[in-house]
């Protein structure tokens, strides 16, 4: 394994390596932050929503009139006004179309039905207790088995549509995986269902959209991961001109995918603004935010591994069906219909995979793509690795040695997956190995051997995951058309600072810190010296934004070429100010000397200045440049978490005791950011395996839709993470950074579930779903059917 | 999210409060923390016409020992009884059950005066009160009673106040012998409801044979219940692991829990069970250490 | 009618409906917008202000009820300087969205006034009633504990 990055520049430059303060901080200690809510501007209007109680239901008829009388009642909107418009309904991120607000037909429960536009927020919620709307409930579909077994059409509106299914989808080689589990000396095989999860992120969405009547010029400050996307997409939908729109993305507080849809409160309160003539703010609330934006997951998922007499896998098979809600919504590269799951085969040596995805609409709210997944990557991860243990379990050996002989070696990179990922780089033995040292493993193995059996029950689990990020090269990757490639911007200024603009959007991530030291890095500038400006598409390169780890990927790239490019012409004004030839010069951060004269200097300030006062003839004045990268590969970050655990047999409750992170990031930008990233990952991994999920009644009533019912852990619940680094740079990146915001939520859910079912297996325990809630823990350990 | 309008009073003393509440009859509430009723009100699950906000009749907010009792007043927050030696020598169920109330921050506003008024059968401390064997002071302007829990009590969000009356105290008695109790709760996590939580008191001679009893249980029927059958069981034994089984037997048997999100009803009377065991096992334990 | 508060030492007032959530009040009618609101049952904390020094969840009270009470709101933590918490907040890397940290401080700075070393479960303990989606919790407590060091040390 590689060592830990040494930082070529100084901690006051603050170049890559260093953990540097996080200069978007002063603002956010002083509650100085710029949220959407925050933004009040003359005349403003509230806008609330309307939304189906009932989860199927056809619209009989809507009577808004004693709502329309109401003192402080601006406006109420239908989908019937905006069919009008031509807006009732509206493409969707996979190329179908969603409703805005309902016409025909109500197909989840929280579905917008109606919108109120108020002078007050308070005036606007009351006005929606006096609309009336006339329901006639159908029959709820409320899972996709149920969904494909109907003869009930939920999508009885779309052309062509003749069943409930939203997509097939087939990867890898059936085949050959054919073949060799024809052949195999043991199947090892998993039936789960990842659940529904929902990223929550502690602002909800809105927007305060600004039609100025007199300009046309729509400006729109909203909640939003792509900004640019944002603004193209709602040229397209809404027929407005795009160089008339702007979208300002300022404060975010917290996205995790939940905020890269564009959902029907931003497109009727643009709407309304632009039929009314003033701002209208729409913020929804947290219930609206869980119960109809963006959800995660939901992959019911079956998945088998075929081994040899060796123990070594040979082939894997995964069929999913994917509940998609009552639209395909997801966010996701087009050609991908579900999403990146074929990176299932994880970070295991074999040659035949067969991948097969079917999608089914239900009566519930549409996604599944979100909530830091890297593209479904959180289930395929999940998947392999709760099939190792269970293939570990099987056969009676220790999890870490069936990884150790099944994992794709270092001297095997770059490697051709069986379903077409070309891993970058890697070093797996050397993640597990510093894993398993730092937790102790053959300690707590030796402690789990010796235990009380009726006392509380020690598990241990591991998970090695492998993940792809950086979406990513334009001949593969592209969303709705766009292909996936950012941008920067990059202006120094004659006093030697800078400007730096990013087509990526930070909703916590803290990009104005890191991808300044990025510059650093490159020119020597000191990062507090750079300013960082994300959000607003008037005043920043075209970028795709930021979700499933590729701001550094891409975006960091990005930025380092176009530092790069600066230096080459700042080398050009250097040889010019020492009146050298530029072959003569040597750089060292921050610095143009001249060789075998070290005396003989400019710095990147001098150059900086002289771009403007003193820059040669025939060569342009100004030190500017962009850059649009476009990946020529994903990267792949990998690692390996234990997780160990204490299962209480009276009450099912487990408590983590013990547990180690090592992750390899390749290079770490500011370690005490990824730090914070990997740790809030951990948490969020513990939440969905302990306590969060939303599921649903048979009538289509959504439990957990709030956040009563909802768990999102608390310090209390939350266990203490131990971390460690190994460091495997990306071959293909610029500065070798991988990324990382997203690999402890794709790599942490199974060892915690490997923990606890490593403390039960002896109890012929084999498998419990996420969340492991106590009653199933208990259900498991009784042989009591538990539902649900 | 925001609540439906009504009328605010805020009356500065306690004669114009119970004025006020008679006038109004059921037409008014009292909001004292309000960390019950707002949230409701915001969900427009309730929707009273007027509020009677009691804030200000800080004289109510006392915790203290009076004659063989600990006295409560209706200002008295949650938080005011965490930590709180007179409360820990007192009751020590109380003591035991305070810090899982809700959430710190709820702690800091909500009053236990409230909570008990409020007659949640998820809520925390009608369990502690039925098994101490507390009451309930009702005070309204034509005078003052006093209503044992287990009267208090009546059903799911319902108790025995009459129009006009409202809750100015509750008291707590002292234990006799040597006592002890736990609160024992099963939450899926912090500010969540219980699953299924126990209250156990146990009050020793000197002999250590069990004097007074008290199990009394949340979220797991229509209101908090107190297990009369286990606690009759008890009175007049000599601890022991067996005894405390069938207790603890009794009372899973004895509650009537919903099969919902927090599990199935098997699943949660295995859970009284276990939890009833070890809460007398506590309440034991301090009763001999003599703490 | 007529709410009066002093917000950061200062006095303020203004008419609202008696069913005005002190937070909207905080936001809207006195413009400060650094108390934040995260949901709609109680659940998150972010709306944390402090009412007479004692941190509660401003959503779940009304204005009308902090008439004549004093309220300290994140934009009241500075006195000049920084205060420890926020100094602190900064260099342990205590926040990444800063939605929650507002109120993380403020529960923060009415521990600290009762323990200025607290133990890490004090902490968690302390901050049981405030959510954080982005953090995982870690440098939040963190945090806490190096501004109560920080003010021990003076």
């Amino acid at each position: 394994m590689t060592t830990t990055h040494e930082p070529i520049t100084t901690f006051e430059v603050g170049g890559v390596g260093h953990s540097i303060l996080r200069k978007e901080d002063d603002r956010f200690v002083q509650g100085a932050g710029n949220y959407v809510d925050d933004i009040v501007l003359k005349d403003m209007l509230h806008m609330a929503i309307l939304r189906s109680p009932l989860a199927h239901a056809r619209i009989l008829g809507i009577d808004a009139s004693e709502a329309e009388a109401m003192e402080g009642v601006v406006a109420v909107v239908t989908g019937a006004m905006l069919e009008g418009y031509n807006l009732a309904w509206m493409p969707t991120l996979s190329g179908d179309t969603q409703a805005v607000l309902a016409t025909d037909k109500v197909r989840y429960q929280g579905q917008e039905v109606a919108a109120v536009i108020a002078t007050d927020p308070y005036i606007a919620k009351d006005a929606l207790a006096a609309i009336f709307v006339d329901y006639e409930e159908l029959e709820a579909i409320t899972t996709p088995q149920q969904s494909l077994a109907t003869e009930t059409l939920i999508r009885d509106e779309k052309e062509g549509q003749t069943d409930n299914v939203a997509y097939t989808w087939e990867a890898g080689d059936a085949a050959s995986t054919d073949a060799a589990f024809a052949a195999a000396h043991r199947v090892v095989s998993l039936d789960s269902h990842y659940p529904r999860s929902h990223p929550a992120p502690l602002e909800t969405c809105g927007c305060v959209s600004d039609v100025n009547p007199i300009t046309g010029q729509v400006t729109i400050y909203l909640t939003s991961q792509a900004p640019h996307a944002h603004r193209t997409l709602f040229a397209l939908v809404a027929g407005l001109p795009e160089e008339k729109i702007r979208i300002i993305s300022p404060d975010i507080g917290g996205g995790f995918g939940n905020k890269v849809p564009i959902y029907p409160g931003y497109v009727v309160a643009t709407a309304a603004s632009l039929v009314i003539g003033k701002p209208v703010k729409w913020v929804e609330s947290r219930s609206e935010n869980i119960i109809s934006t963006g959800f995660g997951r939901d992959y019911h998922m079956n998945g088998s591994l075929a081994l040899d007499e060796n123990n070594h896998i040979t082939a894997m098979r995964a069929n999913i069906l994917s509940d998609q809600g009552a639209f395909f919504a997801d966010a996701q590269p087009s050609k991908f219909k579900a999403g990146l799951f074929h990176i299932c085969t994880g970070s295991y040596d074999f040659g035949a995979a067969h991948v097969t995805a079917k999608g089914a609409f239900t009566n519930k709210a549409p996604g599944g793509v979100a909530y830091r997944c890297s593209f479904r990557v959180t289930e395929a991860s999940y998947l392999i690795e709760r099939l190792a243990d269970k293939a570990a379990h099987e056969i009676g050996m220790d999890p870490t040695e069936f990884r150790a002989l099944n994992f794709i070696k270092k001297e095997q990179f770059p490697y051709l997956s069986p379903t077409g990922f070309v891993y970058d780089s890697g070093d797996y033995h050397g993640a597990m190995d510093l894993a398993k040292e730092m937790i102790g493993y053959d300690g707590w193995r030796e402690k789990q051997k010796n235990q009380d059996p009726d006392g509380k029950l020690i598990g241990i689990g591991v998970a090695s995951f492998t993940e792809v990020v950086g979406a990513g090269p334009s001949k593969d990757y592209d969303i709705v058309g766009l292909k996936m490639f950012d941008s920067a911007e990059l202006r120094i200024h004659p006093t030697g600072k800078a400007i730096l603009k990013l087509g990526v959007k930070s909703q916590g991530q803290g990009h104005e810190t890191t991808f300044a030291q990025i510059v650093a890095e490159e020119l020597g500038i000191a990062a507090n010296d750079i300013k960082v400006i994300e959000g607003d598409t008037d005043n920043t390169p075209y970028g795709l934004g930021t979700y499933a780890s590729r701001s550094t990927p891409v975006g960091g790239a990005a930025t380092a070429m176009v530092a790069r490019k600066l230096r080459e012409k700042a080398r050009k004004l250097a040889a010019h100010l020492l009146e050298a030839s530029e072959d003569d010069l040597e750089w060292e951060v921050g610095k143009f000397s001249v060789k075998g004269s070290p005396e003989s200097f400019v710095t990147i300030q001098d150059i900086a200045f002289a771009a403007y006062t003193n820059h040669p003839e025939g060569m342009e004045a100004g030190l500017e440049g962009v850059h649009y990268y476009d990946p020529p590969n994903m990267t792949y970050p990998f690692g390996t978490y234990i997780v160990v655990v204490e299962v209480d047999q009276a009450d099912g409750t487990w408590q983590v005791v013990d547990m180690v992170a090592v992750d390899d990031c390749g290079v770490r930008i500011n370690p005490m950011i990824v730090e914070g990233q990997i740790t809030g990952g951990l948490t969020e991994g513990f939440a969905k395996a302990n306590m969060q999920w939303i599921t649903f009644d048979e009538g289509g009533n959504c439990i957990g839709s709030n956040f009563m019912d909802y768990l999102v852990p608390t310090a209390w619940e939350t266990p203490k993470f131990k971390l460690g680094e190994t460091v495997t740079p990306s071959p293909h990146h610029p500065i070798g950074a991988k990324g990382v915001g997203e690999s402890a939520t794709v790599g942490s859910p199974a060892a915690y579930v490997n923990a606890v079912v490593d403390a039960l297996w002896s109890r012929g325990v084999t498998n419990i779903d996420m969340p492991v809630l106590p009653h199933r823990v208990w259900g498991a350990l009784n042989g009591v059917d538990v539902k649900p | 999210m925001y609540p439906p309008a009504f009328e605010y009073w805020s009356p500065r003393s306690l004669d114009e409060a119970l004025g006020k509440l008679q006038e109004l009859g059921y037409d008014g509430r009292v909001l004292a923390g309000g960390q019950s009723l707002i949230p409701m009100m915001k969900l427009r699950l309730a929707a009273p016409a007027n509020l009677v906000d009691i804030n200000n009749l800080t004289d109510l907010a006392y915790v203290r020992a009076d004659n063989g009792h600990l006295a409560i007043g209706a200002l008295a927050r949650h938080a005011d009884i965490v930590d709180n030696a007179e409360v820990k020598a007192i009751s020590p169920t109380m003591a035991s059950a305070a810090p899982w109330v809700a959430d710190p921050l709820v702690r800091n506003r909500g009053t236990v005066a409230g909570s008990i008024a409020h007659c949640d059968p998820e809520g925390d401390w009608n369990s502690v009160m039925l098994a101490v064997g507390a009451s309930v002071v009702a005070s309204s302007s034509s005078g003052q009673r006093v209503i044992p829990i287990s009267e208090f009590v009546v059903d799911f969000f319902t108790n025995s106040l009459t129009e006009g009356e409202m809750v100015t105290e509750v008291r707590i008695p002292r234990a006799a012998g040597s006592a002890g109790g736990a609160y024992l709760k099963l939450e899926r996590k912090i500010g969540d409801y219980a699953t299924a939580a126990v209250a156990t008191f146990l009050d020793l001679a000197n002999d250590g044979t069990i004097t007074s009893a008290g199990i009394a249980l949340t979220a797991v029927a229509s209101k908090n219940l107190k297990v009369t059958e286990a606690e009759q069981l008890l009175i007049g034994q000599t601890p022991s692991k067996e005894l405390f089984g069938e207790a603890a037997a009794i009372a899973a048997s004895a509650c009537d829990p919903e099969s919902d999100v927090r599990g199935p009803a098997e699943y949660k009377r295995a859970v009284i069970n276990a939890y009833t065991k070890r809460g007398l096992d506590q309440a034991l334990a301090q009763a001999q250490g003599g703490s | 009618m007529k709410v009066t508060v002093t917000i950061n030492g200062t006095p303020q007032s203004a008419d609202v409906e008696p069913r005005k959530l002190l937070v909207d009040f905080i936001r809207t009618e006195l413009g400060m917008t650094g108390t934040h609101i995260g949901c709609d049952t109680t659940s998150c904390g972010a709306c944390t202000v402090l009412l007479d020094g004692t941190p509660i969840k401003s959503c779940t009270m009304f204005a009308a009820s902090a008439d004549g009470h004093e309220i300290q709101t994140v934009e009241g933590l500075k006195n000049g300087e920084l205060h420890p918490l926020q100094v602190s907040f900064k260099q342990n890397h205590g926040l990444q969205c800063g939605f929650c940290t507002p109120g993380m401080m403020l529960v923060g700075k009415a521990l600290l006034e009762k323990n200025t070393s607290p133990t890490d479960d004090e902490v968690r303990w302390a901050i049981s009633g405030n959510l954080c989606r982005c953090t995982g919790y870690t440098n939040i407590v963190k945090s806490i504990q190096a501004a109560g060091a920080a003010i021990e040390g003076n």
